[in-house]
């Protein structure tokens, strides 16, 4: 069975965030920028189901800047098999870019597509259902537990009220969500080997999809930023002030 | 100009996040129709017509929408969009698994997370966990949006009388089957509805120490109960009690962390709460930059206090 896992590069979870004084977005430049963690998550089960005998080949797949190249890298260390970058220094949408997914898996013709179920940048939480859509595949979204047998992959799924399970026909997409795995570091020894797994290059006019964006950024903001609280010194002058200064018991 | 609700339900009732919906869908000014597709939802679709604002109920009754499977509940909402300039889901996680498949099938953008409706076709969105906020303006024909509960107020549940339109179902898809939930059962307020939240950390230590140090002072409270990430990933409570980032977006009158160091991603869930306290061990946990009031100190020793204290 092949798998495909999508990965993006993003601005670290760590990083506190500038926002660019002409609003025009969020600075990116000279910050740290890894791997969207939700996409290591999907690259980490892939392993996992390679390491199981169930996957035969990991192909990882980014649409992005160059330096994007570091996250395939990241990712075939981990112990994806091989990397598609299709470099884009326009604005991408996720629309956008699952058409271009769809275009890389009929080219690939994976049995299963893993990706993240949001990036922690846009937030959008979109571009794998998307792409699900495109392909008329069913879906697996939100997954915290992934079981594949005989064709079918057996999905529980984090939701509003607790949890449930659903049964779905490959091929597929998943989603998967923070309690899928917990993803493995990058050994030494698997890094230098990642050096040599190949990374191909697709142009996007070579995929024929239409990568142009649907919505505009007019601006971006700050939020609105809360007004200091006090500390207060023991629980009788907490309850005084809930009851009497925000009366909110 | 014409607005299509997509009803949240769990077949008999409305959840909450509708209302705030279709308040935000009365933020456009073009009359709203809403599509309530579940399994034996007359209890849902009359629900739905009694809602101040509401024209016209569209109720699609078939046992393919009993679990709002992504993969049938799309073609339906693709289909019946056909006729609306915008389609407005609360953002839940049903909606987040079914509405980017409607976009898709209809090639437009969504707008995730709306929380504020400028004109016809311009939104206001957070992104990078609520540190940024986006104004994005959308060029497509149908405006495809799901947005925050904690943004609009919700919609008046009664006054209305819209008619109740039965329509056709779509065919299932064939390669998707329901097999089973777990659904945690509580007799407290729904999370994203409470007035008041009290949330744990990771401090908490124990699904014992939930139970034995917060819960009394929920029960006091009549608050709701939510946790970080770090106390689901422990497994002390399920899943669905996160609040943040990647769980849920709450905003009570009343949000008490405790134990909670306060990341940015758990922030993200609860920062447009009216009032937060904290109550933490370290004096310069970041949760105390968002906190109105801060208590420091050992949560095993304050919270019983302040559980007994109150209401004496
Ligand atoms: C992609 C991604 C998504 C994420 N999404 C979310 C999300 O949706 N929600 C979320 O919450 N997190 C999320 N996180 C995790 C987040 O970054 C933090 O790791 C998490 O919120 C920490 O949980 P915590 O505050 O309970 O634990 P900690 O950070 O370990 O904090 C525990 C706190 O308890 C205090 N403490 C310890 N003992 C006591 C005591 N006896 N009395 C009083 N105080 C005490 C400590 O001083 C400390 O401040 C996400 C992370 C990533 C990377």
């Amino acid at each position: 069975m092949k798998i495909l896992v999508t990965v993006k590069r993003v601005v670290d979870y760590s990083v506190n965030i500038n926002i660019k004084a002409d609003q025009s977005g969020v600075e990116t430049a000279n910050v740290k920028m890894s791997m969207n963690p939700f996409d290591e998550i999907a690259v980490e089960e892939a392993v996992r189901l390679k390491e199981k005998g169930i996957a035969t080949e990991i192909v990882v797949v980014t649409l992005g800047v160059a330096q994007a190249q570091e996250t395939l890298r990241t990712a075939l260390a981990m112990g994806a098999d091989r990397a598609i970058l299709v470099p884009c220094d326009g604005e991408l949408q996720p629309l956008g870019v699952a058409k271009a997914l769809r275009a890389i898996v009929d080219k690939e013709k994976p049995d299963l597509v893993i990706t993240g179920k949001q990036a922690i940048d846009a937030d959008n939480s979109q571009t794998g259902v998307m792409l699900a859509a495109l392909l008329g595949w069913p879906q697996g979204t939100f997954a915290s537990k992934l079981e594949i047998a005989d064709g079918v992959a057996t999905v529980a799924r984090e939701v509003d009220g607790g949890q449930e399970t659903l049964k779905i026909k490959l091929p597929a997409v998943i989603t998967a969500d923070l309690r899928l795995n917990e993803p493995r570091y990058a050994t030494l020894p698997n890094i230098m080997k990642a050096k040599k797994k190949p990374i191909e290059e697709i142009k996007p006019e070579a995929l024929g999809v239409d990568l142009a964006p649907h919505f505009k950024t007019l601006k971006v903001t700050s939020p609105p930023q809360r007004a200091g609280g006090i500390k207060v010194t023991d629980v009788a002058t907490l309850i005084d002030k809930l009851k009497n200064e925000a009366k909110v018991i | 100009m014409k607005s299509l609700v997509i009803a949240e339900h769990d077949h008999k009732a409305l959840r909450p996040a509708t209302l705030n919906a279709i308040t935000a869908a009365t933020k456009l000014g073009a009359p709203i129709s809403v599509l309530v597709a579940g399994f034996q939802a007359d209890g849902a679709a009359q629900a739905a017509a009694a809602i101040t604002g509401v024209a016209e109920v569209l109720h699609v009754d078939d046992a393919a929408y009993e679990h709002f499977l992504a993969e049938n509940m799309a073609p339906l909402i693709a289909a019946v969009a056909k006729d609306f300039t915008h389609v407005i889901a609360p953002s839940v996680s049903n909606s987040k698994n079914f509405m980017p498949r409607v976009a898709a099938l209809l090639d437009v953008a969504q707008i995730s997370d709306v929380i504020a409706v400028e004109s016809a076709d311009t939104f206001v969105r957070p992104i990078y966990a609520g540190n940024a906020i986006a104004t994005v303006q959308s060029a497509d024909a149908i405006k495809v949006l799901t947005v925050r509960g904690t943004a609009f107020n919700p919609a008046p549940a009664t006054g209305g009388s819209a008619t109740i339109t039965k329509t056709a179902a779509q065919p299932a898809h064939a390669s998707v089957s329901f097999v089973g939930q777990e659904l945690s059962q509580s007799v407290r307020p729904e999370l994203t509805a409470a007035k008041v939240v009290v949330s744990g950390g990771r401090a908490l230590g124990s699904a014992e120490n939930f139970k034995t140090i917060l819960e009394p002072l929920a029960d006091k409270l009549n608050a709701a109960i939510g946790a970080s990430r770090a106390a689901v990933d422990a497994g002390y409570v399920p899943n669905d009690y996160q609040v943040g980032q990647t769980g849920k977006v709450v905003a009570p009158s009343l949000y008490i962390a405790v134990g909670i160091s306060g990341a940015i991603q758990h922030l993200a869930g609860m920062k447009d709460s009216k009032v937060i306290v904290a109550i933490n061990k370290d004096p310069d946990a970041p949760i105390f930059q968002v906190a109105d009031y801060g208590l420091v100190g050992d949560l095993f020793q304050i919270v019983p206090e302040l559980t007994k204290a109150i209401g004496d």
